[in-house]
């Protein structure tokens, strides 16, 4: 009769009540993270080297995952589960759908390959700098609480339709604007 | 207390021994009710609809045929054609049992019988629901083969178009409930009155008749079981994104679909039916605490056992009865009929939300 009684929060609290653990508490969510951003930079890169483009969006499919991975050590439950629905199973899924009609070849493409790749190394530099710079003067040395407790849900939806009732309804009508625009483009009769 | 995080009846267990017994119960949860319903519903109620016995040999009433199936399918040579893009071809039946896991994590059992309580519950089921899909694209590539690939893109299809009916039922009870954890919309139904009456709870079917339906229907069309089941039509594509797959892999995608269709009736006698809640005056005459009793993290399983086992006969009882839609027909049913009536159910429920 060991019926699981315990929940996320109780887990949590237990584990920031008890000195002796908050070590190992550290310990774990750094090993997922590092283990979750080892996945996607391998990932990351076999997505471009590979040649095949099936393959290149699965491997997609795999850093995307693997952030929505890093989101739930984050506490932010809400960000990966809407990760997981938006980018795997609407974008992703639809990009498979569209890559596998048009020119899914199994085996290797040798034309996959785009030429001008020091360009886009500069590219990738440049915004790693930019990045790396504003993170860096945002929060420094700054540590994550170890005994971070999960995001309420209603947290983020009070910020969404408080705070930034703005920016979320100036992205819904540039979306809407989109949209319209994707089926004038498409149907031109 | 600083290490042991659960206790039931007085006992305390380790994270350790709470977290094994989770992973074992999740095993149980998703392949007893598979095994269970496609015995009793696939093979014998299904046959006893059509005149004939189903099966009778293996063991007494054929309750051993399982077995024996298992036993044929793992015997099985594991063939990989030629052609076929082995790693993506082998990986894509885990993909699709991965997403069946990930979607149980999210039923309540009971009061504290939980795998883990998200706060985002119900839109994390819809969310990991949705990479099966994925399994499915990567089964009818790499398969090599033009009818695999056309189940694939024709459920591809159809699991997108049916995902957004799926969602929008779920946001009229998540209105109501006022909460996406499952577990919340548990709680609440059965906390619920009905006009200041609180004997049978307020289970949510009662005022989202509307939503359970489209919830019922887009469950149907998401586990690609007739009248939705364009992807592996016999007649047309053999077995879709299935047919290269033999032995264990397709015993892989068999339960992956058969255990799909259970865990959504678990969701569906979660978000409309009460879960694992008995009706608040027969808790409270078995005891003290009403439904908030220890004792519930035994009675609420069976609760919802027979709950799913209700709603999984429904999902056979029409996928044995209505023929096959044609695709248009498919497709315009859920972009003209069932989204429309989703998104006016969301508006009733929240005029009436804010009004009362």
């Amino acid at each position: 009769m060991m019926f699981a009684t315990a929940m996320l929060s109780s887990q949590t609290a237990a584990v920031t009540a008890d000195v002796a653990l908050t070590g190992t508490g550290e310990w774990v969510a750094n090993g997922f993270f590092y283990a979750m951003a080892v996945v996607a930079i391998v990932a990351a890169l076999r997505m471009v080297t590979t040649k095949n483009v099936v393959h290149a969006a699965l491997y997609l499919l795999v850093v995307l995952s693997a952030v929505a991975g890093t989101y739930i050590i984050l506490g932010a439950e809400f960000a990966a589960a809407t990760q997981i629905l938006v980018y795997l199973g609407a974008i992703m899924v639809l990009l498979l759908f569209g890559v596998m009609l048009t020119r899914a070849k199994i085996g290797h493409e040798s034309e996959l390959d785009y030429q001008q790749r020091w360009l886009g190394a500069l590219v990738a530099a440049g915004m790693l700098a930019v990045m790396s710079y504003s993170l860096w003067e945002a929060f420094g040395t700054d540590k994550l609480p170890v005994d971070q407790t999960p995001q309420r849900t209603q947290e983020v939806s009070d910020s969404i339709f408080s705070t930034y009732i703005v920016p979320f309804e100036a992205l819904s009508v540039l979306l809407l604007a989109a949209l319209i625009g994707a089926v004038v483009v498409a149907r031109r009769d | 207390m600083s290490t042991m995080v659960g206790t039931l009846f007085g006992a305390e267990f380790a994270y350790w021994q709470t977290s094994g017994f989770r992973l074992l119960m999740a095993f149980v949860a998703v392949l007893l009710p598979a095994g269970g319903t496609v015995y009793l519903y696939l093979f014998k109620m299904v046959s006893f609809m059509q005149s004939r016995l189903g099966p009778m040999e293996a063991g007494p009433y054929g309750t051993l045929q399982l077995v024996a199936e298992l036993g044929k399918n793992v015997q099985k040579e594991d063939i990989i054609p030629a052609q076929a893009d082995v790693f993506v071809f082998k990986a894509a039946p885990y993909v699709v049992l991965i997403s069946t896991f990930l979607l149980v994590l999210v039923v309540p059992f009971g009061p504290d019988a939980v795998f883990a309580d998200f706060d985002t519950g119900i839109f994390f089921a819809l969310a990991v629901s949705s990479v099966s899909v994925i399994g499915i694209l990567m089964a009818g590539w790499a398969s090599a083969s033009k009818y695999s690939l056309l189940g694939g893109l024709r459920a591809a299809g159809q699991l997108i178009a049916y995902e957004l009916p799926l969602v929008l039922a779920v946001v009229g009870v998540v209105i109501q409930a006022g909460t996406l954890s499952v577990q919340g919309i548990v709680t609440s139904q059965a906390e619920g009155e009905i006009f200041g009456w609180g004997g049978v709870g307020n289970p949510f079917f009662l005022t989202q008749l509307v939503g359970f339906f489209i919830f019922m229907v887009a469950v149907q069309a998401e586990l690609t079981q007739s009248p939705f089941d364009m992807p592996i039509a016999e007649s047309e594509l053999v077995a879709g994104y299935m047919t290269e797959y033999s032995g264990f892999r397709f015993l892989m995608f068999f339960i992956g679909e058969f255990a799909t269709a259970n865990i959504f009736a678990f969701l569906a006698a979660s978000l409309f039916l009460g879960g694992w809640s008995l009706p608040p005056f027969v808790a409270d005459a078995l005891f003290a605490d009403g439904n908030f009793s220890p004792w519930m993290n035994l009675v609420g399983p069976a609760v919802m056992g027979g709950k799913m086992l209700l709603l999984t006969f429904v999902i056979y009882w029409v996928r044995f009865t209505y023929p096959r839609f044609r695709e248009d027909q498919l497709q315009s049913f859920a972009w003209k009929f069932l989204i429309p009536l989703a998104l006016a159910n969301i508006a009733v429920t929240g005029l009436l939300k804010v009004v009362f």
